[in-house]
């Protein structure tokens, strides 16, 4: 059995310094910001919100220089997440590009695809988006369909891709196709792709959620046309690097804050009122003890990540645990405030309004609960 | 883990997986004092491993020391070893010598005066007073920590916890021997006892995860071992994530402790709401894995899953300390919240 290992992490005084930079910089820019926007953290798009981060230095952070990052550690990069998180910023934009396809490109990129997104990413003005699932292939990813044939020196792409979130807006996808199918060999034949959304025969189609906003898309590849160039890594050998990508994708502190914003504003509401009972004292107590609980555990993922170790069980644990504990959130300010929160009502009714319908998601993307819990269990060697 | 802490895990778990057969468990929880186990604890020097090297202890830290209150729940160890490591601590702080043998300490009322230090009333809910020869008392006052040292305890009445540890109302016959004050919290019996006991959770925990992943691998039931539905996989998967959480959230407590004794309440407070949370849980997972013949006393599951419960709510459950970080919290407002989270 392996055990999971959460080795204590300290953040280094730069990491220290850079906070309070950071509170300084999200003061101004956020100021007046309403609650609402705030509850949508890193679901909130705001391309130009995403450039003042790029002029900041705040995306890209670990990379080299040389494609326009900064060379400063992991913890450092962090601090940044978890204070934009915690303030609500609309972070959507450069997420996913800073999060997992910058990071991709540097590990299985070319010299020349390096060159050519890694500095558009780091300032702020190039968007990405993954395309995994498919209509047939939510949580058993191996099964994709879309398919790239060899055509015209290049290939050519046919199929379409569910629940990309932002493809509507982003610019390049990081699309996972199926470039050949191997008998008994599920994970092979599946090669990775940049394709530039503006590519003809691409056509994207927001789809509402249930809350009646639109984050996500379907994606239809009909004969779209993409060179050799824009292949990422070994053809049919994309597996593994996007097991490396998912660690990524779940290893970060967006996995238990996503209800932070409305946390802070539950908490104000009450210290405003005359008297407080104990229920709401033990029930907020409990939140805030595994808040920073699931915090140590997320620093300790981060410090894993910056000593160069592979901590993606460690990532499931905390991915899972977060899940439960944001997905609660929206349901305790229903318990505790004790009214019908209201859309279009402003404030925190309708911040909660909107995180009451998004709860679901929460142990859906990125990962089902059953898919970590799958993961969790073959570190356990139970599978 | 460092090197130190390495060598205490490996000297414990040696010691431990040796030394403690289920015959000295079912002896101890019927009341016979393990003395062989507690003289080779006492050769090792765990008792006094947060004593200073001055005063003859180990001198370790307290994330040091931690290795060792996660072992007395990774092996469900049947003596006040953790009692006597904290009581040793408090002794050390307030400058007095640590006696030999046993420890127990707890809360007290005392008459502080030029006779010496006493007993107001007698002692309530002190475990295992009737196998230690000596108490420390522990009391507030202005300026830190009232902490006594008092020796033969009489025991007015004994009851037991669901560990079956025995806990008493006890006595003394004569003044302290000692009495000192300390700069630690008034509240230090309470404090640094839920942490000592955060950190068995977390050690329990840990232990029942192995023997639930075991046992489902071996327990065949519609002909595969039921390590393979995936009912089962999502429990145990839960389990180990709770296990994980609790073993952080100690450990970050007892980084507090070393950073600031009098500053530690947040981190000690989370660390305990956490571990008993997952004591529940976690005690009835193993249990629904282990099926029936984990139920029975034959079958040694109970000697940890009783601990877990019995050790969830001592010096303070989950809403006793969870309201402590909600009252800060809420008094602090929201806007405040995350610079404390964020403070560690």
């Amino acid at each position: 059995m392996q055990t999971f290992r959460f080795d204590p992490c300290d953040l280094p005084p730069s990491a220290i310094a850079l906070r309070s930079e950071i509170r300084e910089f999200l003061s101004t820019e956020l100021d007046g910001y309403p609650t609402r926007k705030r509850a949508e953290t890193w679901m909130g798009w705001d391309a130009d919100f995403s450039r003042k981060l790029g002029e900041q230095g705040w995306i890209g952070m670990t990379w080299p220089k040389q494609y326009g990052g900064h060379e400063r550690s992991a913890l450092d990069r962090y601090v940044v997440l978890e204070e934009m998180l915690s303030a609500g910023a609309p972070v959507a934009a450069h997420w996913i590009g800073d999060r997992q396809s910058g990071p991709l490109l540097l590990n299985y990129g070319t010299e020349e695809q390096r060159q050519k997104y890694l500095p558009n990413i780091a300032s702020g003005e190039s968007f990405f988006c993954i395309g995994m699932s498919e209509p047939d292939s939510g949580s058993d990813l191996a099964s994709v369909r879309t398919k790239a044939e060899h055509a015209d020196g290049g290939w050519r792409i046919n199929g379409t891709k569910l629940w990309t979130s932002g493809a509507h807006k982003a610019h390049v996808m990081i699309a996972l196709f199926r470039t050949a199918t191997e008998e008994g060999n599920r994970h092979g034949g599946l090669t990775q792709f940049l394709v530039d959304l503006d590519t003809p025969g691409i056509t994207v189609r927001p789809i509402k959620d249930l809350s009646g906003n639109a984050h996500f898309n379907e994606v239809i590849f009909e004969d779209v046309q993409v060179a050799d160039t824009q292949r990422v890594g070994d053809t049919h050998g994309a597996w593994k690097q996007v097991t490396a990508e998912l660690a990524y994708e779940r290893s970060g502190p967006e996995r238990y804050l996503s209800c932070y914003p409305l946390m802070a504003e539950l908490v104000e509401e009450l210290s405003q009122k005359n008297s407080v009972g104990e229920r709401e004292e033990i029930e907020i107590g409990r939140v805030v003890a595994e808040i920073s609980t699931l915090r140590q555990m997320s620093v300790s993922v981060a410090g894993m990540l910056e000593a160069g170790q592979n901590p993606a069980l460690e990532a499931s644990v905390v991915k899972d645990l977060g899940a439960v504990l944001e997905q609660r959130m929206p349901g305790l300010a229903t318990d505790l405030l004790e009214r019908p929160f209201l859309v279009g009502s402003g404030g925190l009714d309708e911040a909660a309004a909107y995180l009451v319908q998004n709860a679901p998601s929460f142990s859906l993307r990125g990962g089902t609960r059953e898919i970590l819990r799958g993961i969790i269990a073959r570190g356990l060697g139970l599978r | 883990m460092n090197d130190l802490q390495t060598m205490l895990a490996d000297t414990a778990n040696r010691l431990f997986t040796d030394k403690i057969t289920k015959s000295i468990r079912i002896s101890a929880e019927e009341g016979e004092w393990p003395g062989e186990l507690w003289a080779s604890v006492e050769e090792n020097g765990f008792p006094l491993v947060l004593v200073s090297e001055a005063c003859g202890g180990a001198g370790a830290l307290w994330p040091d020391a931690l290795v060792l209150l996660k072992a007395c729940g990774i092996h469900a160890v049947p003596l006040p070893l953790a009692e006597t490591i904290l009581a040793a601590w408090f002794l050390d702080q307030a400058g007095i010598e640590v006696p030999q043998g046993p420890l127990t300490f707890g809360p007290a009322d005392l008459t502080v005066n030029g006779d010496g230090t006493s007993l107001s009333r007698p002692m309530s809910d002190v475990p295992f007073a009737g196998v230690c020869g000596h108490v420390v008392a522990l009391m507030p006052e202005e300026d830190g920590l009232r902490v006594a040292l008092f020796a033969d305890p009489q025991v007015e009445s004994q009851v037991s916890t669901i560990a079956r540890d025995p806990v008493s109302k006890v006595s003394f016959s004569a003044p302290a021997i000692a009495s000192s004050t300390a700069s630690l919290p008034g509240n230090s019996a309470q404090l640094f006892g839920a942490l000592v006991r955060s950190a068995a959770i977390a050690g329990a925990l840990q232990s029942i995860l192995l023997q639930a992943v075991q046992y489902a691998g071996e327990r065949v039931q519609f002909g595969r071992p039921i390590s393979k539905f995936q009912a089962i996989q999502h429990q145990l998967a839960e389990l180990a994530t709770q296990a994980a959480s609790v073993g952080v959230a100690s450990d970050t407590a007892a980084r507090a402790v070393l950073a600031d004794p009098n500053n530690a309440e947040f981190d000690i407070a989370a660390a305990k709401v956490r571990a008993a949370d997952a004591a529940q849980i976690g005690a009835s997972i193993a249990h629904q894995t282990h099926g029936a013949i984990g139920f029975t006393y034959e079958h040694g599951l109970h000697f940890w899953t009783r601990r877990l419960w019995s050790w969830g709510p001592e010096y303070g459950g989950a809403s006793h300390w969870a309201q402590i970080l909600g009252k800060k919290a809420i008094e602090g407002g929201g806007h405040h919240l995350w610079s404390t989270v964020t403070a560690r």
